[in-house]
């Protein structure tokens, strides 16, 4: 097990130099001056000399990498050209909004989606079925800003329920917090739960396929011991993998969701950087969120040994 | 076969049949389409007897067992018809509910895979536990107590170690050792046993075979044993029950059966075992198996006479149009054939 | 029911079998040929967009701006006085444009490589590396992040949504290629000299086409959906281009008095995706007898 769980983490470093490397390139693929982008039309030769050599740009590129990569290491990740500010603070401002969103856009699709993709495999082929999975490929092709516009439409500003836009911080006020999450987590998490629930249903029609369900039948045990024990316990690795595999599409429904919602959170972050051409701020996102993303699926690879007791090399 | 191997311990003590099953007709829905897999099979087992089902795989052998168990997919997927009597009680009536409490507990059943029938990701010991406080209403440390003193009946080395193990971590004759374990744990009055040595190699096959019958010798209980092997049939087996293409072709105890058949599948059956002492040592090279040519019809295309017809050496036109009905040709000797006193001639033609 | 036989061997047997083909898929796989009904009656409504729309979609007129859906403007106009249904015809080529090039272009990438990948030992190592990496970067974020790179145009955009897309295509493929290696039949192939294009062709490709056109489905769904998440944002197709996208952006600034100019566009996105949606689950029901079975 432990052979495994050592396996996995070394896993992380060919991934993640890969990500470097892409997010580096990102900057020096760039068939444009990158120092004449950045400094915008009504920039002079001198402006853009400065910048080139405020960006190190003059140099060789290899040199420019491993430098680069020799402050990643040290957590510096640069400053913003258009901020001036370390990129480092400017994510760390605007996180705690997005990590709220994904984190309960995850628990609010985990807790429906699972039941609802049980219910679907036990029931396969009955109308239970064929309606849940109706409303997934449905609720699975709505684009998000569209439930997010009609959820402000329809149920907070009809009938004032719930607050529309922006974001207030938990250290602020815990239960407006919560408010202010509640249509966004909807919006997003309508789109997510039915990707969970199509997945987490043909898991458990494979799995119930299985001869040990069979066996378990034959034993005379009740269906939701068949279905919760026998059956889960195996759909387990799949479904988590798909849940971890998910966030990826969540990180992005985040970024539209906090444009809908006028959240002040990554992505908005991201999106100004792009408009700006902020070079290092859209680099600092992509490298943070993609280490977020690839720690998250290392912690659920780990996990793998907890489900299945076949893991042990 | 010679006839010292053919007599399985004495014959069964006569009584009513703790399993009695009486024209047995399951039928799948397909697209609109009804196939019938099994078509009126009838069979009794008494207590302490084994009575084996045989025929090629596709026979609806499997298919009968779990009609009996209740374990296909629920209609409209297939139907089953006909009468099941366990101890006297028509299980077929009872409800899924009441269903649960026969299944495991007076009746259980033991699959072919021993791989792939035992759940990967629970222990041995839960899985044993699991049905005894199902049906036994005992807590789980007793279940556990039951799984250790079941796996110490099916000869496991050091059972207190392996009631924690995973599936994985046991050889296939172990697997099935476990299996066979939670079949019995809670004493079922019948049991049915689907190919449960076809997975294993030989002489593991051997010893779960002598397992079955010294258990049975403790317990009483009734086996419906499946296979296709006769060898095994030879070895276990106080009656059989030989099908075909869903039918019922020949009903006779397991001497009668070998020492005078009256089909000739019967008879292409026993071509394809090799003779005992025969094979390798005399003649030159390997003795040919010989194998009945052909393959059991498809459900969607049944022959419209006797479905062995097609692959029968002996058959007549009559053979082709008729269906003949099963007859009791000498006592307690029943076969579905026109021609069954010519059937012991099929072996020339086959081998 | 006392002739048995009768009832298993004859019955309905031979009627299904005297129907069309066409008609089969159509009684089997109803929502897969509705999908693929109005994805194609879009299409031809994009196509045909010049003749159809009642309006310029770009051009200006400030006196009719905001005006909601009435006789002369069906689905209302903008706050240009830009008619919505123009607008909207204009924009589905946009749609459809980008998600099929994005489809194909992912496809034929994904396939080249995933076919280097599988077939050549040294090659794999080095491209899965590079795939589990861009894998590990969230897709619509890589894309806005290429979207940075230069001047926004349909083809970049195109590119910055094929991108994050090839990955996936490359994993598929790779797996095909290793399973089919190991055949006998190919092993055979191999053993007697066969070429690689010709193996290729005659062995590799055949086998990844049901699995590819299902997957290229699905991509083309999301391509159309990450289109107009970039437009929306702002940082996708070009603003002066009628994208439903572009639209919604627009459209979003007046929401609260003029709904109309984000529901039209987004139930029309809605639409289109879902019917690819649903073709593609249809096609993977159809192509893969196992999973179809299953369901």
């Amino acid at each position: 097990m432990w052979g495994y769980l050592i396996r996995r983490i070394l896993a992380v470093i060919p991934v993640m130099t890969v990500v470097a490397v892409v997010v580096f390139l990102i900057l020096h693929l760039n068939p444009d001056d990158p120092a004449a982008i950045i400094a915008g039309d009504q920039a002079t030769a001198a402006d853009i000399e400065n910048i080139r050599r405020q960006l190190g740009l003059d140099r060789p590129v290899y040199i420019q990498f491993f430098e680069w990569v020799a402050r990643l290491v040290r957590g510096d990740l640069g400053s913003s050209i258009f901020l001036e500010r370390p990129v480092l603070h400017l994510i760390l401002e605007r996180v705690e909004p997005t990590l709220a969103l994904a984190i309960s856009t995850t628990i609010f699709s985990v807790v429906l989606a699972l039941p609802l993709g049980v219910l679907a495999a036990w029931k396969a082929g009955s109308w239970i079925d064929q309606a849940i999975m109706a409303v997934a490929v449905l609720a699975f092709s709505f684009p998000v800003f569209l439930i997010g516009y009609g959820l402000v439409q329809g149920l907070a500003l009809e009938w004032d329920l719930l607050p529309v836009q922006g974001f207030v911080s938990i250290t602020e006020d815990p239960s407006r917090f919560l408010a202010h999450l509640v249509l966004p987590t909807i919006a997003l998490g309508l789109v997510y739960t039915a990707l969970l629930a199509r997945m987490t249903r043909s898991t458990m029609l494979e799995i119930l396929n299985e001869d040990y369900i069979r066996t378990a039948r034959a034993k005379g045990l009740a269906n939701p011991r068949v279905l919760l024990i026998h059956a889960l316990k195996n759909a387990a690795v799949p479904i988590v993998t798909t849940i971890g595999v998910g966030i990826a599409l969540l990180i992005g429904g985040v970024v539209v969701t906090e444009s809908v919602f006028a959240i002040p959170g990554v992505g908005r972050l991201t999106i100004d950087a792009v408009l700006h051409r902020d070079y290092p701020v859209i680099q600092g996102v992509i490298l943070v969120v993609s280490g977020f993303y690839v720690l998250i699926n290392l912690l659920i690879d780990l996990t793998y040994t907890v489900f299945d007791p076949r893991i042990r090399y | 076969m010679s006839n010292a191997n053919v007599s399985a311990g004495a014959p069964p003590p006569a009584g009513t049949p703790l399993l009695s099953v009486r024209g047995l007709e399951t039928r799948f829905f397909d697209d609109g389409m009804a196939l019938k897999a099994v078509d009126g099979l009838s069979f009794d087992v008494a207590r302490g007897e084994t009575l084996c089902i045989v025929g090629e795989s596709g026979c609806g052998k499997s298919v009968s067992a779990l009609s009996v168990m209740r374990l296909l997919p629920p209609p409209p997927a297939s139907r089953v018809d006909g009468t099941i009597l366990l101890e006297g009680q028509d299980i077929r009536a009872l409800s899924e509910r009441e269903m649960r409490r026969v299944r495991g507990n007076s009746i259980s059943m033991i699959f072919q895979e021993p791989m792939t029938s035992l759940n990967p990701v629970v222990t041995v010991g839960y899985q044993i536990a699991e049905a005894v406080r199902q049906h036994e209403g005992k807590s789980w440390a007793e279940g556990f107590e039951r799984a250790v003193e079941m796996l110490r009946l099916v000869r496991i080395p050091e059972p207190e170690r392996r009631v924690k193990e995973y599936p994985h971590q046991l050889s296939g004759g172990m697997r099935q050792r476990v299996m066979i374990a939670m079949a019995l744990a809670c004493r079922p009055r019948v049991l049915l046993a689907d190919e449960p040595t076809t997975a294993l190699d030989v002489t593991i096959q051997a010893q779960i075979l002598e397992l079955m019958r010294e258990l049975q010798e403790e317990t009483g209980t009734a086996i419906v044993l499946i296979t296709h092997d006769l060898g095994v049939v030879a070895e276990m087996a106080h009656r059989v029950v030989v099908m075909y293409a869903g039918r019922k072709v020949e009903e006779a105890s397991v001497g009668d059966l070998f020492e005078r058949p009256c089909h000739p599948y019967t008879v292409g059956l026993m071509g394809s075992i090799p003779e005992l002492g025969s094979s390798l040592v005399e003649g030159k090279g390997p003795r040919r198996l010989a194998e009945i040519p052909g393959i059991v019809p498809s459900l969607r295309a049944m022959p419209a006479g006797c479905r062995f017809a097609p692959r029968c050496p002996l058959a007549t036109d009559r053979c082709r149009t008729e269906m003949p009905p099963l007859e009791e040709h000498r006592p307690r000797h029943w076969s579905a054939c026109w021609h069954w006193e010519r059937a012991q001639e099929a072996i020339h033609v086959h081998a | 029911m006392t002739d048995i036989t009768a009832d298993a061997a004859g019955g309905s047997a031979p009627a299904p079998a005297k129907r069309s083909r066409l008609g089969r898929i159509v009684r089997r796989h109803p929502m897969m040929v509705a999908g693929g009904v109005i994805l194609v009656t879009m299409a031809v409504v994009a196509a045909a967009a010049p003749l159809l729309a009642p309006h310029d979609p770009i051009e200006l007129n400030v006196v009719d701006r905001l005006r909601p859906p009435d006789e002369d403007y069906l689905l209302g106009t903008d706050a240009y006085g830009r008619d919505m249904l123009s607008r909207m015809l204009y924009g589905a080529r946009v749609s459809l444009i980008v998600g099929l090039a994005v489809a194909l272009l992912s496809t034929v990438l994904g396939l080249l490589i995933g076919v280097i990948a599988g077939y050549y030992r040294l090659a794999d190592a080095i491209l899965m590396r590079i795939m589990d990496g861009l894998m590990a970067i969230p897709g619509i974020l890589l894309a806005i992040a290429l979207m940075a790179l230069t001047r926004a145009s349909i083809e970049v955009v195109i590119l910055a949504i094929t991108i994050p897309e090839v990955p996936r295509v490359v994993r598929l493929v790779r797996a095909v290629v290793l399973s089919i290696r190991e055949q006998t039949y190919v092993q055979a192939a191999i053993a007697i000299g066969t070429r690689f294009p010709r193996l290729m062709l005659k062995h590799i490709l055949p086998n990844t086409v049901a699995p590819l056109v299902v997957q290229a489905t699905y991509i083309f769904a999301h391509a159309v959906l990450v289109e107009a998440y970039l437009s929306f944002l702002g940082v996708g197709t070009p603003p002066e281009i009628p994208s439903w996208g572009n639209i919604i952006a627009e459209g979003r600034l007046y929401v609260q008095i003029a709904f109309w100019q984000v529901l039209f566009p987004g139930l029309a996105l809605a639409v289109m995706v879902l019917s690819i949606n649903v073709l593609g689950d249809g096609l993977r029901d159809m192509l893969d007898p196992k999973m179809s079975r299953r369901s």
